[in-house]
């Protein structure tokens, strides 16, 4: 029964992260299609010429328009000397998508806010209330990681108090507790005993 | 079937910090798909279950492909607004970068093509000007306040979530894929963690790259994946075929480079490398590159930011310089490894690894501090190595494309050499001073409880002098061309020297040095080029380098740090070339108890029960009796705890008195004994053994082709000893006359 449930989950996982990566290339593509009028440009950097100083000129153009004659507007100089002028001028096409930006960034963000949140809790919160709710007991049976100000310090009790009950919240509880203990470990390895990534 | 045929969970896993046995790992993946093709004759399902068993493996690739691309566009996109935002802030919206803001800026000029109005700095927005010395205090104090306040987020996010998401990944992932297991190195916590905290350290001005960290970020993924398919996630072999290419995959989002990541997994990751895996790994790569194209972090469709787009032509004399490059980046590279690892053994060792966030602190603050008067460093320094591979043209506007006699061109195009400005004088000065900050203050950066790459810092060291180098050619020919050197290739008027050339053949002999890698560095080199027109100067400057270093020091950067780490990873490529036998490698020594056997069918469960708590050996050899000593087989000691442990639960009767047997049937017992407990299924019917006369270097050579973790040794038939990997590393650490303490693991 169990190794259903596994092989379902398994496959929902699945299921799930092939949708995920087909909806990241769908939205690639329609950012692409619905492109911003204003994330396509020709930039034409043109030097100085006899009189007049060097200017640079950006126009919102699509790419069989980008050259001088159709970015440079305000044409500086006259007649003849058009062509002269344009021949020093460099046009490039350039184009971005400001929408992806906008929407990488603010995901950072927010899972960077979220992380910080999380850590903050973990660090000054979780202690204070935990002390508030276990009272003297708890001061009591650690003694023997008296020093130890790490997070995760009481782990262990919590992880033997819970095994007994059973429903969601405490098995949420419990995985928690396991992955403190597991990190706890990670930090001994790394930062107290230097056996790995030294 | 037999109630005990059934597989026991557990039965066949591996503790962590262990090896796994990759002989068995094979056997049991080729048993998995012989039994799938048999059954997928009997019915439609059972065929359709093999075809997707088949493709699975391309399924994986292209997830992994599409994950790694995704987390390394968001990489990109973060780290290059995260740079900015020490400087400034965009108040047409504070999710663009500097040059995303003034991109449809107006009032661009000519002279200031940085300047917008939209851009502001922090000055400006705090004391409403820019001009002037408070306005540069204020911008000096704020760049140094966000780089400690970045650093000091990414060591803290490290230590309280994800120890394992430090240092750079490479040494670890090598020491992974040569079959050791370290839980936890590439989890989902890893991931994220590695992820956000690599965007802040980058961020932060350190003097550290990103692509030894994407590295570890594209294997995170692909490990992670794994678990989605059944034929992965319970086979480790399977599992680090799949790490392989997701390495790949991560080299390739790195640089741009799909076949230089092939290439780099091959060299420098993996250890076992089927060419099935070959395959899987350039598709693995290709969809890496291609979505991150379609993210498209850098506009115009770059996937690095320093990617070199003249093709100017070089001449035969310019070898001279490029070797001269070349011995350049051996010598640094040499002394980097030797000084980066006296230091990180001092971190080791002493007091100064007991305050890691004060240290991150400390050496952000003191690279923060020299780093904002100086413009070159100031700037990230993929931004600092795309300005040093540019090839000048007429309407450049940096500082080293200040030459005189600019604009009175009338050649339409072509370039004439031309003097220098007293930009380009300045500009000299300046990265000068650079290479000498980046030279020292890497050696520190590189290993600190951040994430931490290399190649970045080692391409900039080399970029910087071979511009230098470059600069100084150019100026030679322009001043000297009647010198016999010059005279016959480069004439009066003509542009014949290429700084952004030399620059580039300098980061290439720079990261050769310190990577000690040969053809991935150059083909990743002359995929960033798009051609080959530079091979032959990559190339010479590659051999060089690699050559002066190994004179230097046999290893490169990553082996360094396996081995101050003491990972039991058996180098692949050296020969072992002692003549010591396997008798003098044996375990037990002379003056040693007796080898610890178990006998096939005359032990009780207490006496093994007592043998496993007495001893800590992962395994024990299984022999007829103790009087004979003719070997039967080898069983682990994993499988005998998980086993003994599920019979006392589960069958009935089996007692502390009950008697252990390895063989087909049970022993003839008299009446009234409690049940016996047949434990068959986990023995090894088929251990691996020499003779005590054999020659180390065979023995060592088995142990690298078939990725052995014991050996047993035997003489006339008889079992005398074992030998362990464990043994074999300190064997040749004792030769080489290293510390055969140092090898920690089992």
């Amino acid at each position: 029964m169990a190794t259903l449930w596994g092989g379902l989950l398994r496959l929902g996982s699945l299921l799930s992260l092939s949708c995920l990566a087909l909806s990241v290339l769908l939205l690639v593509q329609l950012s692409d299609a619905a492109k911003n009028f204003e994330d396509v440009r020709c930039k034409c950097i043109c030097p100085p010429y006899k009189e007049n100083s060097g200017h640079i000129y950006n126009k919102n153009i699509s790419q069989k328009d980008c050259d001088c004659l159709h970015v440079v507007d305000p044409m500086p100089v006259r007649g003849p000397d058009v062509e002269a002028y344009c021949l020093r001028c460099e046009c490039k096409y350039e184009e971005r998508s400001s929408v992806t930006i906008k929407v990488t960034i603010i995901i950072y963000l927010s899972i960077l806010g979220l992380l910080l949140l999380y850590m903050v809790y973990l660090t000054l919160v979780e202690p204070i209330l935990k002390r508030r709710l276990f009272g003297h007991s708890q001061l009591i049976q650690s003694d023997d990681d008296v020093g130890d100000h790490q997070p995760f310090a009481n782990a262990h009790d919590v992880l033997a108090r819970s095994r007994s009950r059973a429903n969601v919240l405490n098995k949420v509880e419990y995985a928690q507790q396991r992955w403190k203990l597991q990190v706890q470990e990670q930090r001994k390895s790394v930062f107290d005993r230097h056996v790995v990534l030294s | 079937m037999d109630f005990l045929e059934e597989p026991i969970p557990g039965v066949g896993t591996y503790d962590d910090f262990n090896t796994i046995d990759w002989v068995r790992e094979k056997s049991r993946d080729r048993d998995r798909h012989r039994e799938i093709t048999n059954k997928s004759k009997e019915s439609t399902w059972a065929l359709i279950h093999s075809v997707s068993d088949a493709f699975s493996g391309w399924l994986l690739m292209l997830l992994i492909g599409l994950l790694s691309g995704s987390l390394a566009g968001l990489i990109d996109i973060s780290a290059r607004w995260m740079t900015d935002l020490k400087e400034g802030i965009c108040t047409g919206g504070f999710w663009f970068n500097h040059e995303h803001c003034c991109w449809n800026s107006e009032h661009v000029t000519f002279e200031d093509r940085d300047k917008c109005p939209e851009w502001n700095s922090w000055s400006q927005l705090i004391i409403s000007t820019d001009e002037g010395a408070f306005a540069y205090i204020v911008n000096y104090f704020m760049y140094v306040l966000w780089a400690l306040l970045f650093a000091f987020l990414a060591v803290s996010l490290v230590k309280v979530f994800a120890p394992y998401a430090c240092g750079s990944g490479i040494p670890e992932i090598k020491t992974i894929l040569s079959g050791f297991i370290i839980r936890g190195y590439l989890g989902k916590w890893t991931l994220v963690i590695k992820t956000i905290t690599l965007v802040l350290a980058v961020s932060s001005g350190l003097s550290l790259g990103k692509e030894g960290p994407l590295v570890h970020v594209a294997c995170c993924c692909g490990n992670i994946l794994c678990h989605c398919f059944n034929k992965y996630r319970k086979n480790e072999a399977k599992r680090r075929e799949v790490l392989s290419a997701a390495a790949a995959a991560g080299v390739s989002v790195a640089f741009g480079a799909p076949i230089g990541g092939v290439l780099f997994s091959l060299e420098e990751v993996s250890y076992y490398f089927p060419l099935k895996t070959l395959w899987r790994s350039f598709f693995a790569a290709l969809v890496a590159a291609f979505t991150l194209r379609s993210i498209n972090p850098f506009g115009n469709s770059r996937l690095v930011l320093f990617y070199v787009e003249f093709h100017t032509p070089w001449h035969l004399f310019e070898l001279v310089p490029f070797i001269l490059l070349g011995i350049f980046g051996g010598l640094w590279g040499a002394l980097f490894i030797r000084t980066n690892i006296a230091w990180c053994r001092k971190r080791k060792t002493t007091q100064l690894g007991k305050y890691p966030v004060v240290e991150v602190l400390v050496v952000t603050a003191i690279t923060a501090i020299l780093a904002f008067p100086n413009e070159y460093t100031r700037m990230s320094t993929s931004e600092l190595i795309s300005e040093l591979f540019n090839d000048c043209g007429l309407l450049d506007s940096s500082k080293l494309c200040d030459y005189e006699n600019r604009f009175n061109t009338s050649k339409g195009g072509e370039l004439p050499d031309r003097p220098a400005g007293m930009g380009i004088y300045s500009a000299m000065w300046q990265l000068a001073l650079t290479l000498i900050l980046k030279i020292v203050i890497t050696i520190f950066t590189f290993g600190m409880k951040i994430p931490s790459g290399l190649f970045i810092p080692s391409m900039a060291v080399g970029a910087i002098a071979g511009r230098l180098l470059g600069v100084g050619m150019e100026q030679l020919a322009y001043y000297h061309h009647d010198w016999a050197i010059f005279n016959s290739w480069c004439s009066q008027g003509a542009d014949c020297i290429t700084p952004g050339l030399y620059a580039m053949v300098g980061a290439a002999a720079c990261l050769g040095g310190v990577t000690r890698m040969t053809v991935s560095l150059v083909v990743i080199m002359f995929e960033l080029t798009g051609g080959l027109e530079y091979i032959v100067p990559l190339m010479a400057a590659a051999m060089t380098s690699k050559w002066v270093a190994d004179a230097l020091g046999r290893e490169g950067i990553y082996d360094a740090h396996i081995r101050l780490n003491g990972y039991p990873f058996l180098e692949a490529k050296e020969e072992f070339a002692h003549k010591t036998l396997a008798m003098d490698v044996m375990k037990p020594r002379r003056n040693d108890p007796l080898l610890t056997v178990l006998t096939q069918d005359s032990m009780t469960v207490e006496d093994v029960e007592t043998i496993i708590s007495e001893t800590t050996y992962s395994g024990f050899p299984v022999v007829v009796s103790r009087e004979s000593q003719r070997l039967v087989g080898f069983v682990l000691r994993r499988d005998l705890i998980i086993s003994i442990e599920n019979a006392r639960k589960k069958q009935d009767g089996v007692v502390s008195t009950s008697i252990i047997y390895f063989t087909e049937h049970s022993p003839p017992m008299p009446p009234y004994t409690p049940p016996t407990l047949k434990l068959r299924n986990i023995l090894d019917l088929s251990p691996f053994t020499v003779t005590d006369l054999t020659p180390m270097e065979i023995v060592v050579d088995i142990f690298r082709k078939l990725g052995l973790r014991q050996c047993l040794v035997t003489h006339n038939g008889r079992l005398l000893g074992i030998i362990t990997k464990k043994d074999v590393l300190k064997h040749i650490a004792q030769m080489a006359n290293q510390d055969p303490d140092s090898i920690l693991f089992n």
